[in-house]
């Protein structure tokens, strides 16, 4: 099977390097399924997963809080502001966040704090997703 | 010859300093592996970064930002220069002044005006006096963990600049962390990208260079122009950083250099002080004995 190489990294720390057969990641107009010899292309990322499939259908889990992905025909190559492979997340810190995003989001009126509250709750929204997919695959 | 009781303030002194170096060389030491640590971890973000900025060079988009077009002819350049809030770092900061000034001198000889942007405190100042280069924009005191958020301002400063045409090319000035022995004073082309792009080809980055050779664009999700604004400004930013990076750690780096060369030098002086030192002290001493022996012999 023909497999792609993909690159993940963040501001701290190389995050995941190495051939994959698919990668899915969200981007800001939706899901993307990217496999090998896909056209190149360049998006913003949403907060939330990266899967990673790799040869054998292992699959690795990343959670991302926003980024950039760029395709090239033989390359994925994921600039993350924040990643973390999503067995290290935390869930009581992320439902922590959610529920401090959400009273901050009812209790303020100013613009900008808005907006702010609003990326965190974002934030902690996909972060709680990537935990909830993370146990689904567990199970199976 | 100096007396005995000026050479020992003499060496007191030198002591008092040579305790002064050792802590500092001790300080930096410590402080350099934090900073190499920093450096290394940012590493990857900023290579992968060079990377995808390479290729979107290299995609004959129709949209076209300003940073994608070199301009033919230069008004005006602008430099960020990095250097250090604090002294006491050995040839540094000169060596970096030193390998910028002949190439500022060569624009404003083909009548380019320059604009500097200094971050840290010593650029500042250097800065300020040099004529004939306007100082647009300052960030100092970055600590010892530079926050991406710190350098915004600065950054954005000369992107607006050169968006509004103002500025026509900009470096990026910085030591480069080789090892703790050599840091490279370097100069980089920041903007425009297809500067950068012939930069990295003549340093033949792995990956930069792509296998296909026809016209080739990406898709962009949502559109071109939200994409490569923020692409770029990610990128300008990254940059900017890691070079920070490399010159926090090559701060330190030289520091301890000087400061063990300082401590070295303040081994050897006192060394010497105290030779002269019990010279004296026995010249004294010998002349005493003969003036007592000459007055024994006169009764």
């Amino acid at each position: 099977m023909s497999t792609i190489r993909c690159d993940i990294v963040s501001a701290e720390a190389e995050i995941f390097h190495g051939e994959a057969v698919m990668v899915v990641a969200t981007g800001e107009l939706g899901e993307l399924g990217i496999t090998p010899r896909h056209a190149p292309l360049i998006t913003r990322l949403k907060p939330g997963h990266i899967d990673v499939v790799l040869q054998g259908g292992e699959r690795q889990q990343f959670y991302v809080s926003g980024g950039i992905l760029e395709v090239q025909p033989q390359v994925v190559t994921v600039l993350a502001d924040t990643a973390v492979r999503a067995a290290d997340l935390d869930e009581a810190a992320a439902q922590r966040a959610k529920k401090e995003a959400e009273d901050a989001l009812a209790s303020r009126t100013d613009a900008v704090e808005v907006a702010e509250a609003q990326a965190k709750l974002a934030q902690a929204l996909a972060q709680l997703q990537a935990l909830e997919r993370l146990r689904k695959n567990l199970k199976h | 010859m100096a007396s005995g009781r000026e050479i020992k303030t003499k060496i007191k002194s030198t002591q008092n300093m040579r305790k002064v170096t050792r802590a500092l060389e001790m300080v930096s030491a410590s402080k350099i592996r934090k900073a190499q640590d920093l450096m290394k971890a940012s590493r990857p973000y900023a290579r992968a970064m060079r990377k995808v900025i390479a290729h979107v060079a290299q995609a004959s988009t129709d949209f076209s930002h300003p940073f994608l077009i070199e301009r033919t002819d230069i008004a005006r350049v602008g430099f960020v220069v990095v250097s250090t809030d604090r002294g006491l770092c050995g040839g540094l900061n000169s060596n970096l002044f030193r390998r910028l000034l002949p190439v500022i001198r060569e624009y404003q000889d083909k009548g380019v005006q320059v604009d500097v942007v200094a971050i840290g405190q010593k650029a500042v100042q250097f800065f300020r006096r040099l004529k004939g280069v306007n100082l647009i924009g300052s960030a100092t005191h970055l600590g010892e963990r530079p926050k991406v958020e710190q350098l915004i301002g600065v950054i954005k400063v000369v992107l607006d600049a050169y968006i509004e045409g103002k500025l026509d090319r900009v470096f990026l000035a910085y030591n480069d962390f080789v090892n703790t022995m050599t840091q490279k004073p370097s100069i980089d082309a920041l903007l425009p990208l297809p500067a950068v792009a012939a930069e990295l080809e003549a340093q033949h980055i792995s990956g930069a260079a792509l296998e296909q050779s026809h016209d080739w664009d990406y898709i962009y999700e949502p559109d071109a122009a939200t994409v490569l604004e923020h692409v770029l400004g990610r990128y300008i930013e990254s940059v900017v950083y890691q070079g920070v990076l490399e010159n926090l750690a090559s701060e330190h780096a030289a520091r301890m250099v000087a400061m063990k060369s300082a401590s070295d030098n303040a081994t050897k002086v006192i060394g010497e002080l105290t030779l002269s030192y019990n010279k004296a002290r026995q010249a004294a001493i010998t002349q005493e004995i003969s003036e007592i022996v000459g007055g024994a012999a006169a009764v």
